[in-house]
């Protein structure tokens, strides 16, 4: 017996060893997991950088399966859309594993974002590693965006007016813009085709290389932690942070399990209430595009609803347009903006951990303004917040300098 | 690998040659897949004129036709409605249409050929949306003291029965009137307003 079970590890490592000295397997093995040291202080905020990654394999696992069924035109494509719900054997759970997908790719994406100014992530040496994610965040936007024209109903065809029509508002070159976007003067079957080929090749291809910078980038600097303490500045003898852990298998265990959990909420809204009340699926998407009439009440999908607020607050066209382009870009200059040494916000002065809450409060009130009805208190509400998103950013050099910051310790607290 | 006998201001111009060179094929590869993009000839062919029989409308009735693949409105008028429209010349940003895009013989008062007809493309000229008609009397006036009009669900933009956009709403210009012509007195073309037909 033994004698056989040794024969096949041999085996085994004699494979291993022959791939060894033609591709390297161990050395990214170790490089990535094995040996790729993590601090041990990780908390319940670093589950979603993975979780996301999980999310982006069902996105394609399930966009490969639609795509076998859907048609992308005018003609065929809300049909098609009702064919894989009704008439496709499973048709209907890999779709709403699709759109739920969709939405709870934001939500891990937000809750990710606000980790990294929570523990101050973005700060250097980290800030390509915050730019590569705010890249993917931007690529993410687009992709929904894209992907969101394809069923061909009601909210697909006016959002896709919309957002087309913010690059007309652009001055000179705005009508030329959106018509070559839309290949048509209006949004129609060429416009369809042509987001279809975007959502389901270009993009998908910029989100995946994306993510191997985003992790190259992560693996080079390695990871924060909720103490904002460089473990890498306290190393043993043999060269390894005495407050890291390897990856592997510490936290591909805790990732399994958050995953285990995550997949049990995800399924419940995808079995359970794949329309989330109209927020994953709005309710007008049921009813085919028509051209001719916009519905009476049109909203972008809740992930867009801050920024299309700000749109509706401004009450000029092209100052709108650029107050949205603003507030989804101004992301990337946070490294520079913020001039605390301090990243944590353990130990963080009033000013940050204030200006923070009220960002986060603002975030949320424009995102629920951005689905209401046009009224003026809804619109001076609107322009209210925006002026606390948009200071969040803009003062941070003053109210960051002057804060009153605690002193970090030298080791990551067990 | 000995360098010593490199020609190094040789070595920089080939280099610099290669990289113009290739950067302009690049560039000129790219013309290709830009222009693709724009729109087809088959697609720039549909926009051909459309003829509507509005014989039947009656007055302070409104109907929807397609052209170009956009909603085109055919407002008949009455003749409160025609007062409504000159009382607010006050209200609304761009009376005379001054920095509004309409054909020649609609740059009047009421952004017609004739009075009676308003004809004119429903797109919101904030961000393309279609905005609703709101008479005078409806319940769901967006406004107080509203006299009828279009009212745009998106971002609440206003436009009185000329098209005219009102002050303080996103939208930066009237609502934009079609080249059109009356063939006969019940017969519209729309897309064409040759006078040689």
């Amino acid at each position: 017996m033994a004698n056989i079970e040794k024969n096949i590890i041999d085996g085994l490592t004699g494979l291993r060893d022959w791939v060894d000295d033609r591709f390297p397997l161990m050395q990214n093995w170790n490089e990535h997991l094995a040996k790729y040291y993590a601090p041990k202080n990780f908390n319940f905020w670093y589950y979603f950088g993975g979780f996301a990654l999980l999310i982006f394999a069902i996105q394609i696992l399930t966009g490969i399966w639609l795509t076998m069924n859907y048609k992308p035109s005018a003609a065929d494509a809300f049909a098609s859309v009702e064919y894989i719900m009704r008439d496709v054997s499973w048709g209907w759970l890999i779709r709403y594993m699709h759109s739920t997908g969709a939405s709870a790719f934001f939500i891990v994406i937000y809750l990710h974002m606000f980790r990294a100014l929570l523990y101050g992530s973005y700060k250097k040496p980290r800030e390509l590693l915050w730019l590569s994610g705010m890249g993917l965040y931007l690529v993410l936007m687009a992709e929904a965006f894209f992907g969101y024209l394809l069923p061909w109903g009601q909210m697909s065809y006016w959002g896709a007016q919309v957002i087309i029509s913010l690059f007309g508002a652009l001055p000179f070159i705005g009508d030329t813009l959106s018509l070559w976007i839309r290949g048509d003067f209006v949004v129609s079957d060429v416009t369809l085709n042509r987001f279809f080929s975007l959502h389901v090749i270009a993009f998908p291809l910029l989100i995946f290389g994306l993510i191997g910078a985003h992790i190259l980038a992560l693996h080079e600097v390695g990871s924060n932690n909720p103490d904002g303490v460089e473990i890498k500045k306290n190393k043993n003898a043999e060269g390894i942070p005495v407050d890291g852990i390897p990856f592997h298998p510490y936290y591909t265990v805790k990732d399994i399990f958050g995953a285990t959990v995550f997949l049990i909420f995800f399924f419940g809204v995808v079995f359970f209430m794949p329309e989330m009340n109209g927020y994953f699926l709005e309710h007008a998407n049921f009813i085919p595009a028509n051209p001719l009439k916009t519905p009476e009440h049109i909203a972008p999908v809740w992930y867009f609803t801050p920024f299309y607020a700000i749109l509706r607050a401004v009450p000029d066209q092209l100052g709108g347009v650029i107050a949205m382009g603003m507030a989804t870009n101004i992301f990337l200059l946070l490294p520079w903006l913020d001039r605390s040494p301090v990243k944590s916000s353990r130990y963080r002065g009033w000013n940050f951990r204030c200006a923070l809450t009220l960002f986060v409060i603002s975030f949320f009130i424009l995102g629920w303004l951005g689905m209401q009805p046009v009224t003026p208190l809804f619109t001076w509400m609107a322009r209210f917040f925006s002026l606390v998103y948009f200071a969040f950013f803009l003062l941070m050099p003053f109210y960051t300098a002057i804060d009153n910051d605690k002193s970090v310790p030298d080791r990551v607290r067990d | 690998m000995d360098n010593s006998n490199v020609d190094k201001g040789r070595r920089r111009f080939l280099t610099a040659a290669a990289t113009v060179v290739g950067g302009a094929g690049a560039a000129a590869g790219a013309v290709p897949f830009i222009a693709t993009m724009t729109p087809s000839e088959k697609t720039k062919a549909i926009g051909a004129p459309v003829e509507v029989d509005i014989s039947k409308l009656q007055p302070g009735e409104r109907m929807i036709e397609k052209w170009q693949g956009k909603p085109v409105w055919i407002l008949r008028r009455t003749q409160e409605m025609l007062d409504d429209i000159a009382s607010q010349n006050e209200a609304v940003s761009d009376p005379a249409s001054e920095s509004s895009s309409q054909p020649a013989y609609a740059t009047n008062e009421f952004r017609a050929r004739e009075d009676e007809y308003l004809v004119v493309i429903g797109i919101c000229t904030h961000l393309g949306c279609s905005p609703s008609f709101v008479l005078k009397d409806g319940d769901n006036s967006p406004v107080v003291d509203w006299k009828g009009g279009f009212f745009c669900p998106c971002h609440g933009s206003r436009f009185d029965l000329a098209g005219r956009v009102f002050k303080g709403v996103p939208a930066p210009t009237n609502l934009v009137i079609p080249p059109y012509k009356f063939i006969s007195p019940g017969q519209l073309l729309i897309g064409d307003d040759s006078e040689a037909a």
